[in-house]
């Protein structure tokens, strides 16, 4: 790697890039994920607000950003990203489709993990008079808590493997990088590069929300 | 006070499977102040029944009242509220596993908006009349089931309810544990003047704490009342499931008498008659005598082993005359 001083601070930017549209879209599926599998739980047949269209439709939806390969994704949702950012290149443009494509996988994964919650003790919290926003405050997501941590650590790690894609139609990054300085130079070395620079970030990623997860379980 | 007047509740079916009836035309009434029980096999329909005392599960129809509040005549608003003044425990305790045990006795505080400084000061107070002031602090994973089920019963008695509903609270637990428990239920009801409703498949249960009792069998009550007049009736079901007739060895010879003791009754004045005045050699064939409800209560068989039995039939019949329950058993 004669040339090593050339790519090191380009394979930083593509590092801090990739975390800056993982980050971001990251808080934003969280923000809209969760809230979104609280809905699905609730309003299923038998849970705290029956709403048997409501469910259908919701779980229509995230059927649907779920089934669709994220490359399709990111070229449909491309007039909402220049609607909301401006243009559809760049990380920031990423973000977009990236949370679109994660919020129905979180979603999921959120009403697993609620769904697991003992009906017992939703029934306990009724019978001390709890409203049902106060049952999925006080008694769902904090019971679900462990799981949500790692469900939300794979969603991350899901938003990285996406983020490279994303980075193929202009959105920078890793993926980006691998492409355009390993794949189109036939430099192998640069793409193993990126792959582990990849790896670590995964590595980290996961071993810090799977410890999370077991000092919550363990309570 | 908890009142049920002729509830019905009926599940539909399932996949166009007939409708289940779980409770069919079912009056209870709880005294305020009362241990009453509710016995039955499983899927007799206990457990429909406490849930709809508060609520958890609403009849299909009939009326339900508690503390003088027709409960289904509330909006559902109301009906949240009242839960609050009702307690509840479970087989399963229900304890979050997120919280400690304070943490879980201050739930149902938080719920109805209560200060931290007021709800540590409850949570506290509540753990020390259940025993358990030194594990504050402890996840309910490191609680046994007996002292898991002791938090749950400081948590349901935190919003300082009327009416205690335990739904087979001790089903879960061994017999030290359940010793431990029923002490506790028949103590908080003692200081706190609470009415307890109790569900149980196990008899020595009811026998252990309750005032009054009835028995449910396939969503209907077939028999109740309190439980000193229960056992003192020799056609009574219930009085059967809690003190079941004792039976004979059929290969030993002899006269049997079946003796039903009460506190009014006791075996006693009729083995006073036989052995001292008709002069008969007696044993008991089987049987036993138990305290229940504060009360001597029983069922014995007696054998005549000797002697001349020509009076016998008379004798009997003068203590039927003064009370007491005895009589010959057709051989």
């Amino acid at each position: 790697m004669s040339d090593w001083s050339r790519i090191a601070p380009q394979l930083a930017d593509a590092t801090g890039e990739t975390l800056y549209m993982v980050a971001v879209s990251a808080v934003l599926t969280v923000l809209l994920g969760i809230p979104l599998g609280v809905l699905l739980t609730v309003t299923a047949p038998g849970g705290l607000a029956p709403l048997g269209w409501t469910h259908r439709v919701l779980g229509l939806l995230v059927n649907l950003g779920r089934s669709l390969p994220f490359i399709i994704l990111l070229v449909l949702v491309a007039p909402l990203t220049r609607g909301l950012v401006g243009t559809t290149i760049g990380s920031t443009a990423a973000i977009v489709p990236l949370t679109v494509g994660a919020v129905p996988f979180l979603a999921r994964l959120v009403e697993t993990s609620l769904r697991e919650v003992s009906p017992g003790k939703v029934e306990a919290a009724l019978a001390m008079g709890a409203r049902r926003r106060q049952v999925v405050r006080t008694v769902l997501l904090p019971e679900a808590l462990p799981s949500l941590v790692a469900g939300v650590t794979v969603t991350v790690v899901a938003l990285i493997s996406y983020s490279a894609m994303a980075g193929a139609i202009g959105g920078g990054g890793l993926g980006d990088f691998a492409i355009r300085f390993g794949y189109q130079q036939f430099r192998t070395d640069i793409t193993l590069l990126t792959v582990v620079a990849l790896l670590v970030v995964v590595q980290a990623l996961q071993f810090g929300g799977d410890t999370w997860a077991r000092r919550l379980a363990r309570r | 006070m908890i009142e049920l007047n002729d509830v019905r509740k009926v599940f539909p079916g399932r996949r166009g499977g007939a409708d289940v009836v779980a409770l069919d035309g079912v009056d209870l009434h709880v005294p305020a102040g009362d241990f009453a029980g509710v016995v039955g096999p499983s899927g007799s329909g206990k457990s429909t029944l406490i849930r709809l005392v508060n609520l958890l599960e609403r009849p299909t129809s009939g009326s339900v009242a508690v503390d003088g509040r027709v409960l289904t005549d509330l909006p559902a608003e109301q009906v949240r509220r009242a839960r609050s003044s009702i307690g509840m425990v479970f087989q399963h305790f229900e304890l979050m596993d997120s919280r400690t045990a304070a943490e879980n006795v201050e739930h149902p505080l938080e719920l109805a908006g209560v200060g931290r400084a007021e709800r540590r000061r409850r949570s506290a107070e509540l753990l020390d009349l259940v025993g358990l002031a030194e594990r504050a602090g402890a996840r309910p994973r490191q609680l046994s089931g007996g002292q898991k089920q002791r938090v749950a019963i400081a948590r349901a008695l935190a919003a300082r309810p009327g009416v205690l509903l335990c739904d087979e609270a001790t089903s879960a637990l061994d017999q030290a544990s359940t010793t431990g428990v029923l002490q506790l239920l028949r103590r908080v009801r003692d200081e706190l003047g609470l009415t307890v409703l109790l569900i149980t498949h196990e008899m020595s249960v009811v026998k252990a704490v309750c005032d009054s009792a009835v028995l449910l069998e396939a969503g209907r009550v077939v028999d109740g009342g309190r439980l000193d007049d229960v056992l003192a009736r020799d056609d009574s079901a219930l009085a059967a499931a809690l003190l079941p007739a004792p039976v004979a060895d059929d290969r030993v010879a002899g006269t049997l008498l079946r003796v039903t003791v009460t506190e009014a009754a006791p075996e006693a004045t009729v083995l006073r008659v036989l052995i001292g005045q008709l002069g008969l050699g007696v044993e008991v064939a089987g049987g036993s005598v138990e305290t229940v409800a504060g009360g001597r209560h029983g069922r014995l068989l007696l054998r005549i082993t000797d002697g001349d039995l020509a009076g016998l039939d008379t004798a009997l019949r003068q203590l039927r005359a003064e009370g007491s329950k005895v009589e010959r058993v057709a051989a």
